[in-house]
């Protein structure tokens, strides 16, 4: 095995470029855990911990740019405003001692459909910013989870930044776990109201292949929200509306029965999350939480 | 630079400050603390040796095949490997057991449970040793596999162990049963005739895992004269030496085992795990030898809870009286035997309960099957009855519309009663009142997570920092159990503790010696231990000896026993001391007081000896000069007898003790999942020698029941028996966020047989409060909730 | 490989570490600082909790060349760490103390972990709450005291040191 240290970027992608069976390391949370438990023995790694730029976060009126190495706890403090799903997401992961170290750019590359922050990405809409030696391009986040643990990178690529929508209206991130902290998800929702845009959209985690939408429910729901004036109104949901989209979120999983939790159960929990984070950011939007944006 | 962290690591304990120097009864601190946090505490896994190796196991990927042929020139031929061993290479004994030597040092030709060590290599760096042992070529012949009762017992099952001539094999009913314990008392038939109400359900308890957080680990280190020192994280230093020395081909006098710091036990070190391979390598290669598990690897290095079935019918009159009880317990002790047949006796004894029962119709088995293999976890056979029968009692009580309390308090046994076993319970057994006091307590507020008044507190609420819920099917649930255990070794069992007192003048002052072989594991026996001698010889400077086989056998730090046992054993030899320093000071001044001649009267005190009228008559550096007493002495219990293998009959448990949950439960009725939000306990401890302690045995054990109630299970895969959660990824235990408070009431009636008067603590708590939290969640979702862990598709209706 | 860290104040030099050392494997066993413990080697119970850049973080998780150059403080450099936080000539840390003298310590194994967290709870949040307290240390498993004890040495911990101040 040998260690890699760039010390910025380009070095960083140069080396990719060279050795592209290297696996990136940042905060060691997954990488570390497989080669003390003899799971995996990489021919490199590559430690991505000195690349400055990583560990940097900028925001426009549109969009957060957030650096791959950008640690959940620094998400947690800094991001609440701007990324308030991700932020609730990061607040569910591990342990502060994870949270400390483990990264965005580490969760996508792991592409584990367990990951905590993919549903919350994929409710505010993301795109991925792959880079290369060959040069930069950005992948939906839609796009990016290709099977269980596998990704749209090619070989030389490495995960530069993500590029998340700034939130513009309430977003919720819910997951169970059987322990009341430090857990796996069974399974997890995240859900987005983009007043802006009058649309919903949804992330679901551990319950298909691949982190994925409830597109069939965001599309029910805006179109229940758009014909009944809703976003205007900011009236109560109707709990048969509630419910229809619930019913669709569950029906969006394809989950199986592993040793956290049966396939029946982890349908039935998104349904229950869906239902409840779509009634806590209703409630949300109704006290006035974006209902400003859509006039911008 | 780390050389300093040699062999000799274990260190010498004195109790440096007044706050650790206290008698019995005073909640003295531990005299390890500060060792502790600072982090020069050695534990096993700390220990370094200059040329030291780092051994490494190969475990069987398959619970059930033939070892066809193992290759291991691959192995050997990777530079910095200094030894590969398997079967073959084995120099003397090949098998080693508990109560029966039926377990391969190294697979022979057949592996009988998924993880079963096949080979051992020692190479100069950890990976060395994994690449190595990677480099291992075994051929398997999978065969077909004993996972229950039913293929245990089938015709043409395989057996696990053919041709087995154990003590047990006469009276079983199949080769693959390990033990069978019936218990039998008046007619059940004629009972049941009479019962108004009838009961009968199937329980059912999961794989437990003791799940230490120290794992398993020691260094071997081969010595000049032949034998071996091992420096190890153990429960019993002289029976793990007494199972090693026929393996090694030495004599026990070359075996020598000194304790090193233990990171938990309860129960999951009194089986052998890398001590034997660990020696092994050290005598092949002359050089020292450490192993320690991962984490993962640690999940197949230690025997678990027995996970059962209980089938249980109780019949009751209309008035509250229970008539019978008749239950089945089947037990799966997987591939080995370790404890299974003590933990029969254990379950078949204590399975109605803190009862009073006329009529009891009681049947436990242990299985052989193709599973991990069970032993020994705190609570020992009677944390899965007491699961089973204090459901048993709610449901009765409902049946019968009778508060669930009340009802137990109809039943429940005191001073005088008679155990299925016919065994009188001759010393106080305040079942009731210890219900009482749990159920008088205040209740935890209501809707705590709107308690600050801002947004909603998710850390107050099922789901905790995942977000699931802000009230929503939130429901709250109260549940109540009471347990019976039994205290130290049973059935006919020698069980002793040994302690050698070494008192003599330093520096002018009486500075007393404690050594015993006593496995501190973090229980706090150290501190009781050195209060206990402070308190008989009067003296303020009690030194502990480092844990090791140079002195008899202190018995296991398991069965509730050590403050009872090795406590015994102090409290013993410091009379003896005492006895010859009075003999001494009779002898030498014996003219100067009348009193020197009625020792009765005399007492030791602040390094004086003090008549009964308070008069000081002599000191002890005067009497001892430069001249020390040094005594060792045994102690035992009481004799207990085998139960009758027919009746289960006899006089087989030394002590009991009881201790009463008032589990309080948030549940999310819709998502199934479980808050904790306040655990209280109610135990009689006899007398509390360290009250502090005596709570953080309570405080422990109840958690380890709770984790039990909704989330530990190690879970084997249907098909190939293979144990598909050996992390603590997947397998659970809880965290600060998953505990809550925990009123704790301290009982102290008590036991005349017992030193002081004490009652073992460590494992009675551990009975009741999965039952009581489980109760809790009934009583929250009116659901029947027959198995735990209770997980929360069982809540939501999503089993399977 | 070389790796040259810094721990608790002390340049320390490691040759031939193999590149999928943790930084837990080279404080345990290549500098002779085997206060962080090994419990699981997978992030999952912190007893291998060190402050990294002052940053708690498991180090079974932390890559031993990820911390060349770093400044690394353990167990065994709490009580300084303390001092040259509080001016104080006190043995122990509060925490430490505190530990030992509200019975938050039975096997111990969790204990070094526990007391990083905590610590930097405390400097971080002088006067928190039990539910505070509960989620800074709810990424450190404890086996033997059911946490109860724990809760209370914080608690002490913290009293101790609003009073000092």
């Amino acid at each position: 095995m040998d260690f890699l240290r760039p010390a910025g970027w380009e070095e960083a992608l140069a080396a990719k470029a060279e050795h592209p069976t290297a696996v990136p390391i940042a905060g060691g949370t997954d990488v570390m855990v497989e080669i003390n438990f003899d799971h995996r023995r990489p021919e490199y790694l590559l430690d991505l911990t000195r690349v400055a730029e990583l560990a940097e976060w900028e925001a426009t009126d549109r969009t957060v740019r957030l650096g791959a190495g950008v640690p959940y706890t620094r998400i947690i403090e800094e991001l609440r405003t701007e990324l308030p799903g991700l932020a609730l997401a990061a607040h569910t992961i591990g342990s502060p001692q994870i949270r400390n170290r483990g990264t965005v750019g580490g969760n996508l590359g792991a592409a584990s459909p367990a990951g905590d922050a993919h549903p919350a990405l994929l409710a505010a809409g993301a795109e991925v910013e792959a880079a290369s030696v060959r040069g930069t391009r950005r992948i939906p986040v839609e796009e990016f989870f290709t099977g269980v643990k596998r990704h749209a990178l090619e070989p030389d690529e490495l995960i530069r930044a993500v590029h998340i929508r700034r939130a513009d209206g309430p977003q919720q991130f819910s997951k169970v776990g059987t322990r009341n902290a430090m857990v796996i998800a069974v399974c997890a929702f995240a859900v987005a109201l983009h007043p802006r845009t009058r649309t919903v959209r949804t992330g679901i985690g551990s319950a298909a292949p691949t982190p994925v939408r409830a597109r069939a429910a965001e599309e029910f729901l805006g179109g229940a929200l758009e014909e009944g004036g809703f976003w205007d109104s900011g009236a109560p949901l109707d709990p048969s509306v509630v419910r229809r989209f619930a019913e669709l979120c569950a029906g969006a999983c394809r989950p199986i029965d592993d040793v956290r939790g049966t396939a029946a159960y982890r349908r039935h929990a998104v349904g229950v999350m869906a239902r409840r984070t779509l009634g806590w950011t209703w409630e949300a939007y109704r006290e006035g939480e974006g209902r400003t944006a859509q006039c911008a | 630079m780390a050389a300093d962290r040699t062999a000799s690591a274990p260190t010498t304990l004195t109790q440096a400050t007044g706050a650790t120097r206290g008698t019995v009864g005073e909640s003295t601190l531990r005299p390890d603390g500060t060792l502790k946090v600072t982090g020069e505490f050695a534990y096993s896994s700390d220990l370094w040796h200059e040329d030291m190796l780092w051994g490494f196991t190969l475990r069987s990927p398959h619970a059930h095949a033939a070892i066809r042929s193992i290759d291991t020139a691959g192995a050997l031929a990777l530079p910095g490997v200094y030894a590969v061993m398997t079967h073959d290479d084995l120099p003397a004994a090949t098998h080693y057991g508990l109560e029966i030597r039926d377990q391969p040092v190294l697979a022979e030709g057949r592996v009988r449970y998924h993880g079963e060590p096949v080979a051992i290599v020692a190479a100069d760096h950890p990976e060395t040793a994994r690449r190595a042992a990677a480099r291992i070529v075994v051929e398997y012949e999978e065969l077909p596999l004993v996972v229950d009762e039913a293929t245990a017992t089938a015709p043409d099952a395989p057996l696990l162990h053919p041709g087995r001539r154990d003590h047990h094999a006469s009276h079983v009913p199949h080769p693959n049963v390990v033990h069978r314990q019936p218990v039998r008392r008046g007619d059940v038939a004629a009972a049941r005739a009479r019962a108004d109400v009838v009961v009968r359900r199937t329980y059912e308890v999961g794989m437990q895992d003791q799940a230490f957080l120290g794992p398993e680990s020691g260094l071997a280190v081969p010595a000049e004269d032949g034998g071996v020192d091992l420096y190890i994280a153990t429960q019993w230093l002289h029976v793990d030496r007494d199972q090693l020395a026929p393996v090694l081909g030495l004599p026990a006098d070359k075996v020598r085992l000194t304790l090193s710091g233990v990171g938990g036990a309860f129960g999951a070190r009194e089986d052998l795990s890398m001590q034997a391979h660990a020696c092994l390598l050290a005598l092949r290669t002359g050089r020292p030898v450490k192993i320690v598990y991962n984490r993962y690897e640690s999940f197949f290095g230690h025997v678990h809870r027995h996970p059962a079935k209980l089938t249980y019918e109780h019949g009751a009159t209309r008035d509250g009286t229970l008539l019978y009880v008749q239950c089945r317990i089947v037990l799966d002790g997987g591939a080995y035997a370790s404890s299974s047949p003590a933990v029969v006796g254990n379950a078949a004894s204590l399975s109605i309960g803190p009862y009073v029962v006329e009529n009891v119709d009681v049947e436990a088995i242990a299985l052989y099957s193709n599973n991990p293999p069970c032993g020994a976890m705190r609570g020992f056979g009677a944390v899965q009855a007491c699961f089973a029968y204090e459901a048993q009692m709610d449901a009765v009580a409902a049946e019968l519309g009778l508060d669930p309390v009340e009802f137990r308090r109809r039943n429940a046994m005191s001073q005088g009663a008679t155990m299925p076993t016919g065994q009188v319970v001759d010393s106080p057994a305040p079942v009731a009142e210890l219900l009482r006091r749990v159920k008088a307590l205040p209740m935890p507020p209501e809707r705590a997570w709107e308690a600050a008044g801002g947004p909603v507190d998710v850390r107050a609420l099922p789901g905790g920092l995942s977000n699931t819920t802000h009230g929503e099917s939130v429901v709250r649930g109260v549940g109540y159990a009471v347990g019976i255990k039994n205290v130290g070794f049973s059935e006919g069992f020698d069980d002793y503790s040994t302690a050698r007192i070494r008192l003599e003048v330093i520096g002018g002052e009486p500075v007393a010696l404690v050594h015993t072989a006593m496995a501190e594991v973090g229980q706090g026996g150290v501190t009781v231990h050195a209060q206990i001698a402070r308190t008989e010889l009067g003296v303020d400077r009690v030194t502990l000896h480092p844990a090791d086989t140079r002195v008899g056998s202190a018995g296991s730090t398991s069965a509730s026993r050590q403050t009872y046992m090795t406590g015994g054993a102090i409290k013993h030899t410091c009379e003896a001391v005492r006895e010859e320093v009075l003999r001494r000071g009779r002898e030498r001044f014996g003219g100067s007081h009348p009193a020197w001649t009625e020792p009765g009267r005399l007492r030791l005190e602040d390094g004086k000896v003090v008549t009964d009228g308070g008069e000081v008559i002599g000191d002890l550096a005067g009497i001892l000069g430069d001249e020390a007493i040094d005594l060792e002495r045994e102690f035992r219990h009481r004799p207990t007898e085998p139960f009758d293998p027919r009746t289960g009959q006899g006089f087989g448990h030394v002590q009991y003790s009881f201790c009463a949950h008032r589990a309080v439960v948030e549940v999310d009725t819709e998502l199934g999942l479980v808050k904790v939000v306040e655990l209280a306990a109610a135990q009689d401890v006899g007398k509390a020698i360290n009250p502090l302690s005596v709570v953080g045995q309570i405080h422990g054990g109840s958690v380890q029941g709770l984790g039990l109630a909704v989330m530990e299970e190690i879970v084997v895969s249907a098909d190939g028996a293979r144990v598909r959660n050996p992390s603590f990824t997947d397998y659970l235990i809880p965290t600060i966020l998953d505990t809550p408070a925990m009123p704790v009431e301290v009982l102290e009636l008590a036991d005349a047989g017992a030193p002081y008067g004490l009652r073992g603590v460590g494992e009675a708590p551990t009975l009741s409060s999965t039952p009581a939290v489980v109760a809790a969640i009934r009583a929250a979702t009116g659901l029947p909730l027959k198995r735990v862990p209770v997980r929360p598709e069982h809540l939501t209706g999503n089993a399977p | 490989m070389r790796v040259n860290i810094t721990v608790n104040g002390r340049p320390y030099e490691a040759d031939d570490v193999w590149e999928g050392e943790s930084l837990l494997y080279v404080l345990r066993e290549r500098l002779g600082l085997p206060g962080s413990k090994n419990a699981c080697e997978q992030g999952e119970c912190g007893s291998c909790t060190v402050r990294l850049d002052g940053v708690p973080v498991c180090a079974c998780l932390v890559a031993a060349g990820q911390a060349e150059g770093r400044e690394v403080v353990t167990v065994e450099g709490l009580a300084d760490h303390a001092r040259q936080r509080s001016g104080q000539a006190a043995p122990l840390a509060p925490v430490q103390q505190a530990f030992i003298d509200a019975g938050a310590v039975q096997c111990g194994f969790c204990t070094p972990g526990l007391l990083v967290a905590a610590d930097e709870l405390l400097e971080r949040n002088p006067d928190p709450s039990d539910a505070d307290v509960r989620e800074a240390l709810s990424g450190n498993l404890c086996r033997c005291t059911g946490y109860e004890k724990i809760l209370d040495a914080v608690r002490l911990a913290a009293a101790r040191t609003g009073e000092a101040v």
